[in-house]
C-alpha cells in the first residue's frame, strides 16, 4: 500500500466531518456505495477509531504530493491492467511487484507519454487524475493492485465504476477519491499536485488552481488501515493474530 | 420491494430493505476461476490461516476456463494452484481439467464459467451468488442475486460465506412487442447500453420484464443479463416466468420469486422491441451504439462467435441460420468458440430447424468457417499471446486504397473484428489498436459473409 505523509490528526478530523455533512445528500444521491455509511455518529465513531495515530502528529493531515498522471473518461481495467498479465497473482510479492510494473500499460499509442517509462518498474507518477467511470470493465482487482504497486496514491476521478471502487477499498491500495467537477480538463499529466485528505482538497501547484474533492467518508479509514482485513483487525471487528 | 431486495432481505433475515442499507449477507453460492481464484486463495489462507477451512465446501464452486489452452507456465500453475486448493479442501463442485491437449479426455471440464453455472444447476431463483467475475451477473437470468467481487473480498467469502453489501436501487426496463425473426436478446441489450451508457446503471440494478422478456428462452434471457455490468450495473435480473427445468439439474429446492407489485423502482425504460432494429457497439465502447446497416461499409478482417455473452448454443443455432439462408460461404475467418464442452457436444449434435437435420458443425464447415474450438473464454479477453483466435497484429494484412481526384492512396487499415461477445473496450481481445463491433450472432454470421459491418436482414427474410 502507498505510503502517505502523515498519520490523520483529530484537528483536521472536524473539517473534513463537516464537509461530509453539508454534501451528505448530495454524495447519496450520485454515488450510493459500498462502505460510505451515511450517519454523522457513524462517521464519528469510525474518526474515533483513529484517536491513537492523532497523538503522533499535531496539526498534520493526511496529504499526497507529487506528479500527476491524467487521462479521460471510461478507462477500463483492460486499459489499467491487461488480461494477458493476469496470470500473476497479486497475494504473491513478487508478482505483486511485476503487476505495478504493467500499471496503464493497456493506454493507447495516443497516450504520447508513457505513464511508466522504459526500463522502469515504478511510475513517478503519483496520482491519476480521471474523468467518468474509472474502472469500468472486469472484476479484476489486479486493476487497483497494479497502480497501488506501481507506486499511486490515489485515483482522483469524477467517477468511479463500482467493482473498481470497492476493490480499490478493500484492498487498500489508492484512495479511489472522486472530484466536484471534471478536472481532467484542467490538469496536464506532469503538473505538480497535493491532495489534502483532510480537507477534501487538490491543489495544482502547476497552474495555481484549487479543487473540491468529494469527502471519502468511512472508506477512508479502511484504506489507511491497509484493507478491509486490517482495518477489521485494527478495530476488533475480528480477532488480531 | 423490488425482487433485488426481496432476495437480499432474505439473504440477510431482514424483513424489510431499502435501497442504500447496508447488510452482511449470506452467500449461496461462490464462484471462482484460474484468473481470480488463486488471488481469492492467497488471501484466505494469508488472513484465515494456512490450515483454515472453507466456510462450506459444497457451496464453493471452482471453474476454470479463462487461460486453459495455453502453454503460458505462470497460467498452467494458476489451474494447478486452484486444483491443490480443491483436493485440500474437498471442494465438491470443481470443474477440472488435467489433459490440454484434448478437452474431451476430461469428463468434469466444462469451460466459460457462467455458462457452466447455469447449466450444472447453480443458478437457482431467490439465491445469491457471488463471483469474482464482472460478468456473474449472468445468473439474474435465473432470478438469482448475483454480482462480481474482488478477490480480496472472494477471499473474505471463502473464509466466512458473508459479505458485506449495499442494497442497490432497481431501474425497470419494460421490453413489450414481439421481437422481429431478425433480432436477439444481444440486440436489446446493446440497445439499452446505448440509451443509458456504460456507467447508467452503475450501482444500479436491472430488472427486466415485460412481453418481449416473457417470451425469451433462458440462454436470450442470460445474455440480457450478462452485459448489465457493460452498464455499470451490480446486478440485473428476469423474474422466473419461463417454464425452465432446473429440476434435474439440483436437488435444491427452490422457489420463484418476483417483485412487488407495489415495488418502487428509480426509474423506468420501455421499449417498443417490434420496432428495433439490429444493432453493434462501434470501437472503443459497449455504448457506442450505431445500426448494423449504418456501418455496412465498414470492412472488416474477422469474426468471433463465443463468450459467455454469445457462445451458447442458441447462439451458434443463430449463426447456423444464418449460413444456411445464405448458402454461401464466409469472406473473412470466422472463429467459432463454444462456451462449454455441453455447447461444443450441441454444436456437432444438434440438428438447425429447416436444414433437413444438418447440425450447426456441418453448416459452419460448408460456409468455410474455423473449426469450432475448444471450450474457453479464449480470445473474448485477449488473453495470454498463443490464446485461439487472439487478435495480436494491429494492422489488417490487406490494404485501403482511396481514389481521390484521380490519385490514388493506400494505408493500412487497423485490424476489425465483429464479434458476439461483450467488451470492445482499446486492447480487449488482444491488441489495443484493434477494433472491435460487438454484435448479435445474427449480424456477426452476415458480417462474415460479406466481409463488411451487415445488418441480417440481408440474409434473413
Amino acid at each position: 500500500m502507498a505510503l502517505f505523509s502523515a498519520a490523520t490528526s483529530t484537528a483536521t478530523v472536524l473539517p473534513r466531518n463537516l464537509a461530509f455533512a453539508s454534501s451528505l445528500s448530495r454524495s447519496l444521491l450520485r454515488s450510493p456505495r459500498f462502505l460510505s455509511f451515511p450517519t454523522a455518529p457513524r462517521n464519528r465513531a469510525s474518526v474515533s477509531i483513529q484517536a491513537p495515530r492523532a497523538q503522533a502528529a499535531a496539526s498534520s493531515s493526511a496529504s499526497f504530493h507529487g506528479l500527476c498522471y491524467v487521462v479521460g473518461d471510461n478507462i477500463d481495467t483492460d486499459q489499467i491492467i491487461p488480461a494477458e498479465y493476469l496470470t500473476l497473482v497479486p497475494s504473491k510479492p513478487d508478482e505483486y511487484e511485476k503487476l505495478g510494473s504493467y500499471a496503464l500499460i493497456g493506454l493507447p499509442a495516443s497516450y504520447a507519454t508513457r505513464f511508466i517509462d522504459a526500463g522502469e518498474t515504478k511510475t513517478k507518477y503519483s496520482i491519476v487524475i480521471a474523468g467518468d467511470n474509472f474502472g469500468c470493465g472486469s472484476s479484476r482487482e489486479h486493476a487497483p493492485v497494479a497502480l497501488g504497486a506501481a507506486g499511486v496514491s490515489a485515483v482522483v476521478a469524477e467517477s468511479y465504476a463500482r467493482i473498481f471502487f470497492r476493490n480499490s477499498v478493500a484492498t487498500g491500495e489508492v484512495y479511489p477519491l472522486e472530484s466536484e467537477r471534471r478536472i481532467c480538463e484542467e490538469c496536464h499529466t506532469g503538473d505538480v499536485v497535493t491532495i489534502e485528505l483532510g480537507e477534501s482538497r487538490l491543489i495544482n501547484h502547476t497552474t495555481g488552481k484549487e479543487y473540491q474533492l468529494k469527502p471519502i467518508g468511512d472508506a477512508g479509514p479502511v484504506i489507511e488501515a491497509g484493507g478491509i482485513f486490517a482495518y477489521a483487525r485494527k478495530t476488533g471487528m475480528i480477532p488480531s493474530r | 420491494m423490488t425482487l433485488t431486495e426481496k432476495i437480499l432481505a432474505k439473504a440477510s433475515e431482514k424483513a424489510q430493505l431499502s435501497p442504500g442499507d447496508n447488510v452482511w449477507v449470506n452467500v449461496d453460492v461462490f464462484m471462482t476461476h484460474d484468473v481470480c481464484g488463486p488471488g481469492s486463495i492467497g488471501v484466505f489462507k494469508r488472513e484465515f490461516g494456512e490450515d483454515a477451512k472453507v466456510w462450506d465446501r459444497e457451496k464453493v464452486v471452482m471453474i476454470p476456463d479463462h487461460y486453459i489452452f495455453t502453454n503460458d507456465e505462470r497460467a498452467n500453475r494458476n489451474v494447478d494452484i486452484i486444483r491443490d486448493f480443491c483436493h485440500e479442501q474437498n471442494i465438491k463442485y470443481f470443474y477440472d481439467i488435467t489433459d490440454r491437449s484434448n478437452f474431451k479426455a476430461n469428463p468434469d471440464y466444462k469451460g466459460v464459467c457462467h455458462v457452466a453455472l447455469a447449466q450444472e444447476g447453480h443458478c437457482r431463483p431467490g439465491e445469491v451468488l457471488l463471483g469474482t467475475d464482472s460478468h456473474t451477473c449472468t445468473a439474474g437470468a435465473f432470478g438469482q442475486f448475483a454480482t462480481g467481487i474482488g478477490t480480496t473480498d472472494g477471499g473474505f467469502v471463502l473464509g466466512t460465506g458473508k459479505l458485506l453489501l449495499k442494497v442497490p436501487p432497481t431501474l425497470r426496463f419494460v421490453l413489450d412487442g414481439e421481437m422481429p425473426n431478425y433480432l436477439l436478446s444481444k440486440d436489446l441489450i446493446l440497445q439499452i447500453i446505448g440509451e443509458i451508457t456504460v456507467a447508467g446503471a452503475t450501482y444500479k440494478s436491472m430488472e427486466f420484464v415485460g412481453t418481449t422478456i416473457e417470451s425469451l428462452n433462458m440462454e436470450e434471457r442470460m445474455t440480457l443479463c450478462n452485459m448489465a455490468v457493460e452498464a455499470g450495473g451490480k446486478n440485473a435480473l428476469v423474474s422466473m416466468l419461463f417454464p425452465f427445468l432446473l429440476q434435474d439439474k439440483t436437488s435444491v429446492p427452490y422457489e420463484p420469486v418476483y417483485s412487488d407489485q407495489q415495488a418502487s423502482f428509480l426509474s423506468e425504460y420501455r421499449f417498443d422491441v417490434s420496432k428495433l432494429e439490429p444493432v453493434v457497439a462501434k470501437p472503443h465502447s459497449p455504448d457506442n451504439r450505431a445500426l448494423a446497416r449504418e456501418c455496412k461499409d465498414v470492412k472488416i478482417d474477422r469474426v468471433y462467435i463465443g463468450s459467455c455473452t454469445g457462445g451458447k448454443t442458441e447462439d451458434f443455432m443463430a449463426a447456423a441460420k444464418v449460413f444456411l439462408a445464405s448458402g454461401k460461404k464466409v469472406k473473412v475467418p470466422t472463429y467459432l468458440v463454444p462456451a462449454t464442452q455441453k455447447v461444443w457436444m450441441d454444436v456437432y449434435s444438434l440438428p438447425v430447424p429447416g436444414s433437413g437435420g444438418k447440425t450447426c458443425s456441418q453448416i459452419f464447415e460448408e460456409a468455410g468457417c474455423d473449426t469450432p474450438a475448444s471450450p474457453s473464454c479464449a480470445a473474448c479477453l485477449g488473453g495470454p499471446k498463443d490464446t485461439y483466435a487472439r487478435m495480436n497484429e494491429p494492422q489488417a494484412s490487406s490494404l485501403l486504397s482511396i481514389k481521390v481526384c484521380g490519385c490514388e492512396y493506400y494505408g493500412l487499415l487497423v485490424q476489425v473484428c465483429v464479434s458476439t461477445t461483450n467488451r470492445n473496450f482499446p486492447g480487449r481481445m488482444g491488441h489495443k489498436e484493434g477494433q472491435v463491433y460487438l454484435a448479435s450472432p445474427y449480424t456477426a454470421a452476415a458480417s462474415a459473409l460479406t466481409g463488411y459491418v451487415t445488418d441480417p436482414r440481408e440474409f434473413l427474410q
